[in-house]
Order: C-alpha cells, then sequence, then structure tokens
C-alpha cells in the first residue's frame, strides 16, 4: 500500500509523556493512517497504555500527568483545536474489561446518542446499525430488553463496541479489548475489528502478538516509553530491523 | 514450650476482654440510664413526658413535658442539616474530583484540622461573631437562635460528611469513570449521572454520621441557641435542645429528685435517637462494601 496516498488520520510529534518524574513516552512521533489497524505491542510499562490513552484525551484527568509535543487529528491540534468532548466522540475506546451499563441492551447502545442529545427519530435505526456493525444484532435482535449486563463476556465487548458505535467515530482505540475472553470470543471481537477497518481507523494496544500480527496492517513495538519500531505486520514479525523486536516477538523476554 | 502457651493464652485472652469491653461498656451505660431514668415513671406517664408541652422542672407542680426539647433539637439538626449535606457533598466532589492533587492535600488536612476544633472554642467564636451578625441581619431582639446553632453545627459537620463521602467517591472503580468519558460525556454529566450513583451508599452514610454528631453536640449549641425551652415556630427564635437541657440542669438539681430522673431519661431518649442513626449509617456504609 502507497503511504504517500493514503489519507493521515493522527500525527504525533514529539510527544512526550510524564507521570512526576517517571517518563511514560519519549519523543514518540508517528502517524496513524485511515482505515488501517495499528497494533501497539510491547511489554509492560512500555507506554503503549498512555500513548493510547493520549489519543482520546484519556489522561487528563489524571494526577501528575505532564505532556508536551503535538498531537493532530486530521491537521488539528487535539489540545488547542478541538474540545475533549467532541474528540471523544470522534475517537471512541474501548476497555479490557466491557463494563455494560445496567441498563437493557437497547439503552446501552442510546446511552451515547442520548447524551450527545442527537435526533430521538433515529434511535431505532441507530440500535440496528451499531448492533450489527459490532456483529451482535443477529444474537439479541429479539430480546434488546434484557439487560446487558445478562451478555456473555465476548457478547458484552461486542456491546461495548456497538455502544461506542453509537456515536459513529471515526477511530476506534482499542485498549487490550480480548485480554479477558476466551478464543473464540477473542476471534469473534477480531472479526469485528477487521470489519470495521472499512469505516474506521483502529489503534489495537495487545499484549498477545499473535493477535497483533493477525489483524494489524502495521504493528508499533513500544519498549521503555520508546518506539523500537514501526512497520508493516508483514515485515515486523518476519524480518524485524531492530534486535530488541526480533527477541519481543520470539519471545525471549517481555 | 510452657512458658510460650501460657503466653499465647494471657494474649488471647488480652484482646478477647479488649474486644468485649466497648460493648460491655455500651450496656452497662445503657443499664445505668434505665435504673437511673425508670424512677421518673412512678409520678410521670412515658406520653406525658414524651408529648408534653410544657418543661418546667422547678416550679411546683413541676412539669416535665419534653416536646419543646425535642422540637428544638430537631429544628436545630434539621437546619445544620439542609446547610451542611449539600455543601459537605459539594466539597467532597470538589475534592475527589475537580482539585488539583497539591489543592487537593492542603484542603484535606484543613478539613482535619476543622474537626479538631473543640466544640467549645467553636461556640465561642459563634457567640462572638454569628450571634451579633444574625440579630443584626435579622434585626432580631436577640441573635441567640435556631439558626445560630444550626450554622455553627453545620460548620461542625462538615468535616464527618466530607471525607466519608470523599472516600466512597474515590472507591468509585475508574472503569465507570473512563468508560463514561470515553463515550464523550463530560466532566459534569460524568460525576452526576455515573459517580454519583456509585458513591450514593457512602454519600448517605456520610450525611447520617454527620447528623449524629450534630444532634450529640451540646457545648456549642448551650452557647447559641438561647436555651428557652418554647415549642420553637421559626429558625429565628431561641430553642433548647435536649442535650443543652441535661448539661444546664445536671448540675443543678437534687439527686433522686423527680428532675433528677427527668434528665436521665432525656439521656435514654437521646441515646435512642443516635443509636437508630447509627444504625441507619452502618446499613448504608455496609452497603457500599457490596
Amino acid at each position: 500500500m502507497p503511504r504517500s496516498e493514503t489519507k493521515v488520520k493522527f500525527s504525533l510529534h514529539d510527544v512526550n509523556i510524564r507521570y512526576k518524574t517517571i517518563r511514560a513516552v519519549k519523543d514518540l512521533s508517528l502517524n496513524i493512517y485511515e482505515h488501517e489497524i495499528l497494533s501497539v505491542i510491547g511489554p509492560a510499562n512500555s507506554g503503549k497504555s498512555s500513548f493510547l490513552r493520549c489519543l482520546n484525551r484519556l489522561n487528563d484527568f489524571e494526577a501528575y500527568y505532564h505532556q508536551t509535543g503535538q498531537i493532530c487529528l486530521e491537521g488539528k491540534d487535539i489540545y488547542r483545536q478541538i474540545s475533549a468532548e467532541d474528540l471523544r466522540k470522534r475517537v471512541g475506546m474501548i476497555f479490557a474489561l466491557p463494563i455494560p451499563l445496567p441498563l437493557t441492551i437497547r439503552e446501552n447502545v442510546l446511552y451515547g446518542p442520548r447524551r450527545a442529545g442527537m435526533s430521538r427519530r433515529n434511535f431505532e435505526q441507530i440500535v440496528e446499525d451499531s448492533l450489527t456493525a459490532a456483529s451482535l444484532w443477529d444474537e439479541v435482535k429479539d430480546r434488546l430488553d434484557t439487560l446487558g449486563t445478562k451478555l456473555s463476556g465476548g457478547q458484552q465487548q461486542r456491546l461495548c463496541i456497538a455502544r461506542m458505535l453509537a456515536l459513529q467515530p471515526e477511530v476506534i482505540l482499542f485498549d487490550e479489548p480480548c485480554s479477558g475472553l476466551d478464543p473464540i470470543s477473542t476471534a469473534r471481537v477480531e472479526e469485528t475489528m477487521l470489519e470495521l477497518k472499512e469505516k474506521h481507523t483502529i489503534v489495537l494496544v495487545t499484549n498477545n502478538t499473535k493477535q497483533a500480527a493477525r489483524v494489524g496492517s502495521r504493528t508499533a513495538f513500544f519498549l521503555m516509553g520508546e518506539l523500537v519500531e514501526v512497520g508493516d505486520t508483514g515485515g515486523i514479525f518476519t524480518a524485524p530491523r531492530d534486535q530488541r523486536t526480533n527477541d519481543y516477538i520470539t519471545g525471549r523476554f517481555g | 514450650m510452657l512458658f510460650r502457651k501460657i503466653k499465647e493464652f494471657f494474649i488471647e485472652q488480652l484482646i478477647f476482654f479488649s474486644g468485649i469491653a466497648s460493648i460491655v461498656f455500651v450496656l452497662l451505660i445503657f443499664f445505668f440510664l434505665l435504673k437511673e431514668g425508670l424512677g421518673l415513671f412512678k409520678t410521670v406517664g412515658l406520653w406525658d413526658f414524651l408529648s408534653g408541652q410544657f418543661w418546667y422542672p422547678i416550679s411546683d407542680p413541676p412539669k416535665f413535658g419534653i416536646l419543646p426539647l425535642i422540637l428544638g433539637s430537631l429544628v436545630v439538626t434539621l437546619g445544620a442539616i439542609v446547610i451542611a449535606v449539600p455543601l459537605g457533598i459539594a466539597a467532597a466532589f470538589y475534592i475527589a474530583e475537580v482539585a488539583s492533587p497539591r489543592v487537593r492535600d492542603v484542603l484535606k488536612s484543613l478539613i482535619e484540622i476543622l474537626s479538631a476544633i473543640p466544640s467549645v472554642v467553636l461556640g465561642f467564636i459563634g457567640m462572638m461573631t454569628l450571634v451579633p451578625f444574625i440579630k443584626w441581619i435579622f434585626d432580631l431582639p436577640t441573635g441567640l437562635t435556631a439558626l445560630a446553632g444550626s450554622l455553627l453545627l453545620a460548620f461542625m459537620a462538615l468535616p464527618t460528611i466530607i471525607s466519608i463521602s470523599e472516600d466512597s467517591i474515590n472507591a468509585v472503580p475508574r472503569e465507570y469513570k473512563e468508560g463514561a468519558i470515553a463515550l464523550g460525556a463530560t466532566h459534569w454529566q460524568t460525576l452526576y449521572r455515573v459517580t454519583i450513583f456509585g458513591a450514593l451508599p457512602g454519600i448517605i452514610a456520610a450525611s447520617m454520621l454527620g447528623v449524629g454528631r450534630v444532634i450529640g453536640e451540646t457545648m456549642a449549641v448551650m452557647m447559641l441557641t438561647g436555651n428557652a425551652a418554647v415549642i420553637p415556630q421559626s429558625l429565628l427564635e431561641p430553642v433548647r435542645t435536649l442535650t443543652a437541657t441535661i448539661a444546664a440542669e445536671m448540675g443543678e438539681t437534687v439527686k433522686g429528685s423527680e428532675h433528677f430522673y427527668a434528665l436521665f431519661v432525656i439521656g435514654i431518649v437521646l441515646f435512642v435517637i443516635s443509636f437508630a442513626i447509627n444504625v441507619t449509617a452502618d446499613v448504608f456504609l455496609h452497603k457500599n462494601r457490596k
């Protein structure tokens, strides 16, 4: 895929993140392209979560958080030119633990649209579209009024995906979305990700290098807050340029 | 070996007695109150005592009606709750969710200092500042009113309400807040739609404990409320509370007289009220932990 013709969605320039004196991310410059799945791998404390959470400014509420550098979404600085709430509607996020609200499946999906004050006329359509896009519609269409918390773990995670999709985000951040799921549910969520790639840009942080290899179009390897290497997933996993990347993916450390 | 066993035995017994000591003390206090108080009901009926409108313990014949005192306590307490609970919850939210770490540390230690001020000192300050202010602003014959008591008691209940509410707000799982924020909810929407529900049992318990502190407080109310044992019509009149009555009259009464017994029954009434409040608070705190 020729990079020059693909649109840059996120561009990060010299981003540094500190918590008090601990440097979590060091001099990070990176572009994220439209309609790609960027997998981010790395051991614990490598800064991959800090990186992910600064893309939707979820770190804002962190005490002692300090960030420098520039992050742009489609050329606009996310700290100066976009409000945090608008940013988070455009950049959705899925967490490791699915936490459906203690509401019905329908209301879980509609929670974001209601808060955002979207028109009620489209609500039925939003529910169907979002659940379909999250590959959950067929499983729940006859019981939309049961509690979301009654679903299985994998279904709950897809419900959370649907809930996020209801706001029609452009970018979706996945923070280890399958760490608590069984292999079959994991496969379903991965399929969903690959389908979502058609319309969305995806950043996936994962501890599972095989998952990164399966779904990522590009893969980035973080170590101790440093971006060691980023490139096409095929290249990273077959012929990494850096020795440390090679050690990590072959399981020699981390 | 034997020495170790004996040591073990003594330590176990010591811990056991320390553990049950508090229960024993509570029971002893309760029985003592009952023993001293029940003598009253030889001459005065329970219902007359609770619903009598006049408290003239030293006139002849004496009248022992504690309704004005109960209502006095109630008015002062309600006033204090109305002021302290919203203020305390808002302050707790500010400290837990909005303030920067440095401001948070400063505020928390200041609040601890606030709770450490002896009530008589607060009462004295209130007498010098609050009372003349109320007299002046409402143009009253005296500033010693239920309102003055409520304001000061609100002040005294705040530290309890703030610190316990803050703990329960901090105990709301991070994932809930982040989930809401990541869906584009504003900070405020997250606070009043997610965080407050997670923290609600703790906030209610905090308020109840604040109420417990208020209703048992003696010194400050005695100094500020004017101590007139009449049924209060508004917050701007002098009232007398249950606690202030005991404190003011216990020194002047003859041991073993009707008056003496009546004061003990007031003690029982107070005991029952604070017991009920603490049990309610405990139920909510317990809910919080589940």
